[in-house]
């Protein structure tokens, strides 16, 4: 039993009358408590799968499944966070972070207090009455992602979370992701064009082709949890990062555009 | 040899700005003092005639008379109260209507250029039509202000509206939810500081619509003072008008400045 399938799944919008294929028919099939990566060149469609498995925009043809049922065209089955923290600049961290028990009818009070141990713990203690503007990049991304881990769904899809974070602030976040995600037994799908990310963090990794977008490899990653730094230099690590880079290069690039 | 002690400057900033602050204050103050001398002088020694100049010393006469007969202080309240209502009832449908146009992309496309147009009538000019309608009573003063108000205030909520983000109303629907919550939790929120930054011009037309009412036909308040006071010649009962008016602007203002941190609470207000 898979906890997400996606079956046949293709995009194709009309622009100036002509058709433009930004996924072409993909099929997925991840099992409960995985963390699988998602990787290609931009404009591969990788953002419109997310949309897609969101239920923010219907696809062309194909199902969704979550345990089973069809999801396609409803909103809020799985958790969903975007390279932007989009944290509510109005709103402390501590209340950014409980929107989702908001709308879900729970309390204020109810939903801080489930909230408070969250930021204990993973490492926002003392910033819960701060505003975002007033934390750096890689604590405003915390905060979002325990928003949406609090929303509580069993999959989540991280849209490239950690694109705009420095080198060393992201290496820090990828491992207090990896914690995360042990402690909470999630399913994660992940959009990243950081090939190391992408192995570091993943279980599968999915390779995208370039526009129109299509599913060209799947790859295992069997490298040991817990993964520190030192597995960013095992050999293991650089034969797949290699395997990778062939798969990505095997692209043909269009002249003069990106 | 003893070596002479080396002086050493510190540079402190609290103090420069303190010292700054006293300056930038005495300044203000001495400027408003000299202005009010200054015309004191000029008119008591007949540089400028008193007779259309008056005195601040005669305003001052003519205003402690005016307070103690008791028919200023009705004046005052009643033009006060017409703006304050006129300017609450202007702000919040004005906001109302701002606000609604998130809900529909068509009704909002398909009203704007009407609303614009409204935008531009001269509202003053309907003055002589809102009495014939509404009367010479308070409630015209008050849909004269109203009119002054509802469309600035409108615009400033549409254009919070253009500028709400995509991402944050997709997020909100990622996490379930429906529309209203995306309405209270994101728009109202975002359109806020657009709100705000029109409610000081907002307080200032609302003054001014509810003046133009009480000129056009009234029994009481601080503009119809100051009508029959110019029909009789009593130009320094003229002056006693203006100077109670620009008190209250000011006050009104003030109270809007207070209004805007409390409505924020943080945000900046944008333009």
């Amino acid at each position: 039993m898979y906890k997400l399938k996606v079956v046949d799944a293709s995009k194709i919008f009309r622009r100036d009358g002509q058709e433009v294929v930004a996924l072409q028919e993909t099929t997925m099939q991840i099992p409960a408590g995985r963390f699988v990566s998602i990787i290609g060149p931009s404009g591969c469609g990788k953002s419109t799968l997310f949309n897609m498995i969101a239920g923010l925009i219907k696809p062309t043809t194909g199902k969704i499944l979550l345990d089973g049922q069809n999801i396609v065209g409803k909103s809020g089955y799985v958790g969903y966070m975007l390279q932007k923290d989009l944290l509510l600049p109005w709103r402390t961290i501590l209340d950014n972070v409980i929107l989702g028990l908001e709308i879900k009818g729970i309390s204020k009070r109810e939903a801080r207090k489930r909230a408070q141990p969250l930021l204990e713990r993973y490492g926002l203690q003392g910033f819960e009455n701060n505003y975002p503007p007033e934390l750096s990049g890689g604590m405003r991304q915390r905060a979002a992602l325990l928003r949406t881990l609090l929303y509580d769904q069993d999959v989540i899809l991280l849209d490239e979370p950690f694109g705009a974070l420095d080198a060393q602030t992201r290496l820090q976040m990828q491992e207090w992701l990896l914690r995360i995600w042990e402690d909470f037994q999630k399913t994660i799908l992940f959009i990243t064009h950081d090939i190391d990310e992408a192995i570091f963090l993943s279980d599968d990794i999915y390779v995208l082709s370039q526009r129109p977008g299509k599913l060209k490899a799947k790859i295992h990653v069997e490298l040991e949890r817990p993964r520190t730094e030192e597995t960013l230099l095992s050999d293991e690590f650089r034969s797949l990062k290699q395997t990778l880079l062939d798969l990505l290069r095997e692209e043909p690039r269009e002249n003069g555009t990106t | 040899m003893a070596q002479p002690e080396k002086k050493r400057y510190i540079e402190d900033e609290k103090k420069r700005q303190q010292r700054m602050k006293r300056i930038v204050f005495g300044g203000q103050i001495g400027l408003g003092v000299l202005v009010i001398v200054l015309w004191e002088v000029l008119t008591r020694y007949e540089v400028m005639d008193p007779y259309y100049w008056s005195s601040p010393s005669t305003i001052y006469e003519t205003a402690k008379i005016a307070f103690l007969e008791g028919t200023l202080w009705n004046d005052l309240v009643y033009t006060s109260l017409a703006t304050l209502a006129g300017f609450a009832s202007g702000t919040l449908i004005g906001s109302l209507v701002g606000l609604s146009f998130w809900w529909s992309a068509y009704y909002s496309r398909i009203s704007e250029p009407y609303l614009i147009a409204f935008n531009a009538i001269p509202k003053l000019a309907l003055g002589p039509v809102i009495v014939i309608l509404f009367g010479i009573g308070f409630f015209s003063k008050v849909m004269l202000a109203f009119l002054m108000t509802v469309i600035v205030t409108a615009l400033a909520a549409h254009s919070g509206i253009k500028a709400i983000d995509k991402d944050l109303e997709k997020l909100l629907y990622s996490l379930g939810a429906k529309r209203r919550h995306v309405f209270t939790k994101v728009v109202v929120p975002t359109t806020m500081p657009w709100i705000v930054s029109s409610l000081r011009i907002n307080i200032a037309l609302a003054l001014a619509g509810t003046i133009v009412g009480e000129f056009i036909s009234s029994r009481q308040g601080i503009g119809r003072m100051i009508l029959y006071a110019g029909q009789i010649l009593d130009i320094d009962l003229v002056w006693v008008g203006v100077v109670v008016l620009s008190i209250l602007s000011l006050l009104m203002y003030a109270g809007t400045v207070s209004l805007e941190k409390l409505l924020l609470r943080g945000q900046e207000p944008k333009q």
